[in-house]
């Protein structure tokens, strides 16, 4: 039988689903008057720990709910359960495939379960991986990326997308750099070619260093939403 | 990037496009700058398409280099790697016009001829 090819013209996003769905939690956390970050990292840069100082400097300034992301496991959450402040624990493994990454489905099923309108700030911990959680909006307001200076200075080269979206660099670990051969000043070269003139702190979450201006770029970041 | 989920993604679009008629070619355009490693995604792509439509397409992925225009001078630039910058003045302050693409541009399709439809 004779069959005819035909072009049919397309012009579709790959990522046009998940888009969407961003940007109807985006319009859930407009309405409610929450800004929200989206915090990423590679595994074990300091995301739970950095979030632990987080709500205890901020309690009784602005009203933070934690929404986390992991493969498996409650850890961090249980971690954090202690401020009690509102929490909801999104594991991608089960429903979600094991996916390594949150996308904007994933972030609203957790929605339901946070009190947005008691909230000026939601923190999205992201799982830990460099790669694909940069590429999958989820409604956020910023991309706010935890690097360690164990992780030396090529990173931002490797993992352009992570770094190139990144709203502000949280440089954590530095009481290690005595310890260490990390050349700052490259990493920050690296981070400016890839991102040039990105903000950046220098925190410890052991010593509480650079915490404060953390939290100052919170409380001013947030002025502008908050009911 | 996470290749088996762009490419089911890919999959779901061609076929939803595709509308019951048998999918061919499928032309995908990826701009530089994004996560995607052309050959991780044919071989994902083969392996979703089974049992759908596209099953058996062929996926032809453009690759679309950076293109920016310098915010600084004006100029217009096609930076190979980082850091973009613009090769007039050496700016850093690129406006990105192409190389972040993610789509599928269109599809081939099988049609049967019309003094064959019944």
């Amino acid at each position: 039988m004779h069959r005819t090819a035909v072009k049919k013209v397309v012009l579709e996003g790959v990522l046009d689903a998940n888009d969407a769905l961003a940007q109807a939690n985006r319009e859930r956390f407009d309405e409610a008057g929450t800004y929200v970050i989206n915090l990423m990292s590679s595994p074990g840069a300091g995301k739970t720990s950095l979030l632990e100082h987080t709500l205890e400097l901020m309690r009784g300034k602005l009203r933070l709910g934690v929404l986390e992301g992991d493969v498996q496991t409650t850890l961090d959450a249980d971690r954090l359960a202690r401020f009690h402040v509102p929490l909801v624990q999104v594991n991608t493994d089960p429903g979600f495939g094991g996916e390594c990454h949150l996308d904007a489905n994933m972030v609203r099923s957790g929605l339901s379960e946070l009190p947005l309108n008691e909230m000026d700030v939601l923190v999205i911990e992201n799982v830990g991986n460099l790669v694909c959680p940069a590429e999958f909006k989820v409604g956020e307001d910023a991309r706010v990326m935890v690097y360690s200076v164990t992780e030396g200075e090529e990173k931002p080269l490797k993992y352009p997308l992570m770094f190139r979206t990144a709203d502000l660099v949280l440089v954590n670990k530095v009481d290690l750099l005595e310890h260490l051969d990390f050349d700052l000043e490259q990493f920050l070269g690296h981070l400016d070619a890839v991102n040039p003139g990105v903000e950046r702190i220098l925190t410890s979450a052991r010593t509480g260093r650079g915490l404060d201006e953390w939290c100052s770029w919170l409380e001013s970041n947030t002025s502008g939403t908050r009911r | 990037m996470h290749e088996l989920a762009i490419a089911d993604s890919v999959v779901q679009i061609a076929s939803r496009h595709a509308a019951g008629r048998q999918v061919t070619k499928v032309y995908l355009k990826v701009g530089h700058l994004r996560q995607v490693v052309p050959s991780a995604l044919a071989f994902s792509f083969e392996l979703v398409a089974q049992g759908t439509p596209v099953e058996g397409a062929d996926l032809e992925i453009e690759e679309v280099p950076v293109r920016g225009k310098c915010r600084e001078c004006g100029a217009e630039s096609w930076p190979k790697a980082f850091p973009l910058q613009c090769g007039a003045c050496g700016g850093l302050d690129l406006l990105i016009l192409e190389g972040e693409e993610l789509y599928v541009e269109s599809l081939e399709l099988e049609e049967q001829p019309a003094e064959n439809r019944s």
